[in-house]
């Protein structure tokens, strides 16, 4: 893959400068000159250069190899014997694609006395479900999960592997991506096919300042996680049928190399995973003090939501670090998310900004949080807030 | 004990703006960092030196300028450094990043490799997990906080999931992968500074790894950025002044009943 630039037929018009996003072309007299250790070959040079003057070469790919892989997967994903939310999710989004491809999707099964959820993965639209159930994949380990899902893939060739990006399913992708040399997209927010049967994947970069669209042209299965809460569940038809495989596979002790001797749960009771929860109830340090947080708990109590921190009081330790949101706590993109006394460092946007509704509540009219709220109350959390709370308790008293 | 700390130079994202008018970031005057999370690597893996014996050697891929994160890394108390710098390099996706440095890991002696849970400029925790399997060793990722065995051969970490953490024990050699809370990362001092730039840096290029350029790089890479475009942006909706609070709860209330939100 080269890109070749045709001085000649250059005008000098800049317009490639502008719209590089790598820092890759800089002006060189009445031409540019290209910087090949920023340019990645995204080509959005090229499609803007009126003079035709920007070429890029790819690789040609062989098609007829690449078109033995058929069919959509998804690794579904369960902890603690309960199917996760990504998982129905993804088998949502899954069948959308596997629609447009005019092919099977498949759902992943992996874990102990995990079968029961085989009808819920059919009934949201898969075609059959392969289970896996065996002892040695009760808990959670790298080694185990990735021997099994690169047995399942190897032989049957689909022609796209999604993941949920959790903890697990971000741990868990790349090891069975990089056993077979293939490429991976993390943490996708956008999913679709295009005209030549590829899978269009697009992912925010740098904070969410940006967004990218990254195909897998020459390798097969294209393999992607991709960041919960994004695309929404559908219902499921209890009427769907489809075919549950069962697969025996038992791996030895020694093939996992690493051993959990103890799994933590530090969501307190009544708080949800902040990676999960629909709606979270966000605080941050115009909170003031811990016991302040009584007020979002009992907020996120009547909206069945889950209770999460910025930075700085995680920091304190007023909340468990599962619940911190933001860049170095966890991504969230719920349908509503409710900021209180956060003033929105980029830090914490990069966590939040994609969710559906935004509700900020600062004393500060200034706070960079009031740019991307849908709704913004310039007050005190601690005269609005419990007000908040009633006025939610007469509308659901309504219903 | 050998410890390998493979790190990455990074825009300060925070301080990445973008153009209004053409939605491209604006790079100009963007200072580059080391990667925050490798900070809490290469900290580990100075603790465990200090505790157990042994080096702790720096790795990157990166363009020339990449060496100061390199530096900062040694000032901070890392004993020597690998500088992997080659046009070859250039514009590679995850899988070819960890298999050009897995390439070079192979050819050392250590007992534990630990990255940064993933790069703020990228955010995709990949390259860790890749390099692992390259190395054909286990990892356990999201590490905050760390142990070893009495006999010095295990780890045990605890390692972060969704609700919580799991402890985990693994033989070494292991890759790890580190988070906030591992650790506070020093600040190197005026001492570090200086001493940094008299520690060993050795330059590595495609030649001298030994690896068919072809599959290095771009050329290399599974993945390909095909576009990029500015996000929808997300513009502020109403504001409202809570001169009268109850009417401004509300108002939200009805806001979001109408929504659909509550």
């Amino acid at each position: 893959m080269t890109l070749e630039y045709d001085i000649d037929a250059c005008t000098g018009c800049m317009l490639c400068i502008k719209v590089c996003n790598f820092g890759a072309i800089e002006k060189d007299g009445d031409k540019v000159k290209f910087d090949m250790d920023k340019c990645v070959l995204c080509g959005s040079c090229e499609e803007v250069c009126r003079d035709d003057a920007i070429h890029i070469e790819r690789k040609t790919v062989d098609k007829e190899a690449l078109a033995e892989y058929k069919d959509v997967w998804v690794w579904c994903e369960t902890g603690g014997g309960r199917l996760r939310g990504v998982a129905l999710e993804l088998v949502t989004k899954g069948r959308e694609l596997a629609d447009k491809l005019g092919e099977n999707l498949v759902a992943v099964l992996i874990g102990h006395e995990i079968e029961g959820h085989a009808e819920t993965l059919i009934h949201h639209g898969a075609d059959q479900v392969l289970v896996v159930d065996d002892k040695s994949f009760e808990q959670y380990t790298t080694d185990a999960y990735t021997i099994a899902l690169n047995t399942l893939i190897a032989p049957r060739k689909p022609a796209i592997v999604l993941y949920g990006a959790t903890s697990h399913g971000r741990d868990l992708a790349p090891r069975v991506a990089a056993r077979m040399a293939l490429g991976l997209t993390a943490d996708c927010t956008g999913l679709d096919i295009d005209d030549e049967r590829q899978l269009v994947q697009t992912r925010p970069a740098f904070g969410g300042n940006i967004m990218a669209e990254i195909l897998s042209p020459y390798t097969r299965p294209q393999m992607a996680t991709v960041r919960p809460n994004v695309f929404k569940p559908g219902e499921p038809e209890t009427s769907r049928t489809g075919d549950i495989e069962k697969i025996e596979m038992t791996i030895s002790p020694v093939q996992i190399r690493t051993k959990v001797l103890e799994s933590v749960n530090e969501t307190v009771e009544g708080m949800k995973s902040v990676e999960e929860a629909d709606v979270i109830v966000c605080s941050g340090r115009g909170i003031k003090d811990p016991s302040n947080l009584d007020l979002p708990k009992q907020l996120a109590e009547l909206l069945d939501a889950a209770v999460g921190g910025s930075r700085p009081i995680v920091d304190l330790g007023w909340l468990p670090p599962s619940q911190q949101v933001g860049q170095s706590g966890r991504t969230v993109c719920p349908k509503l998310y409710i900021a209180l006394g956060i003033s929105g460092a980029i830090q914490h946007l990069a966590g939040m900004s994609s969710s559906d509704i935004i509700v900020a509540i600062n004393k500060d009219p200034e706070a960079p949080i009031f740019e991307i709220a849908d709704f913004g109350i310039v007050g005190d959390i601690f005269t609005v807030l419990p007000e908040v709370i009633d006025a939610v308790k007469k509308v659901q008293a309504e219903r | 004990m050998k410890i390998i700390v493979p790190v990455k130079q990074v825009p300060e994202v925070a301080e990445v703006k973008v153009n209004e008018e053409t939605g491209t970031l604006i790079r100009e005057g963007v200072p580059s960092i080391l990667n925050p999370f490798d900070e809490y690597a290469v900290e580990e893996a100075i603790k465990l030196r200090e505790k157990y014996g042994g080096e702790v050697t720096i790795i990157t891929m990166g363009p020339p300028q990449a060496k100061e994160a390199l530096l900062k890394a040694l000032a901070m108390g890392g004993d020597g450094a690998i500088h992997m710098t080659d046009r070859a390099f250039a514009g590679a996706d995850t899988w070819v990043t960890a298999l050009t440095l897995a390439e070079q890991i192979k050819k050392m002696e250590y007992d534990l490799v630990i990255c940064g849970k993933q790069a703020i400029d990228g955010d995709t925790a990949q390259v860790g997990p890749e390099i692992a399997e390259i190395l054909k060793i286990p990892q356990i990722c999201y590490v905050r906080h760390l142990e070893l065995s009495e006999d010095e051969k295990f780890v045990i970490a605890h390692s972060e999931t969704d609700e919580g953490y799991d402890v985990v024990r693994a033989k070494m050699p292991v890759l790890l992968t580190a988070t906030k809370g591992l650790n506070e990362p020093r600040l190197p001092n005026i001492m570090g500074i200086m001493q940094a730039k008299k520690k060993p840096m050795e330059e590595v290029n495609a030649e001298t790894l030994g690896y068919d350029v072809d599959k290095l790089g771009l050329k290399g890479s599974p993945t390909q950025v095909r576009k990029v475009f500015p996000p929808e942006k997300k513009k502020g909706g109403i504001k409202i002044e809570a001169e009268d609070p109850k009417a401004a709860a509300k108002e939200l209330v009805e806001f979001l009943a109408k929504k659909g939100a509550i």
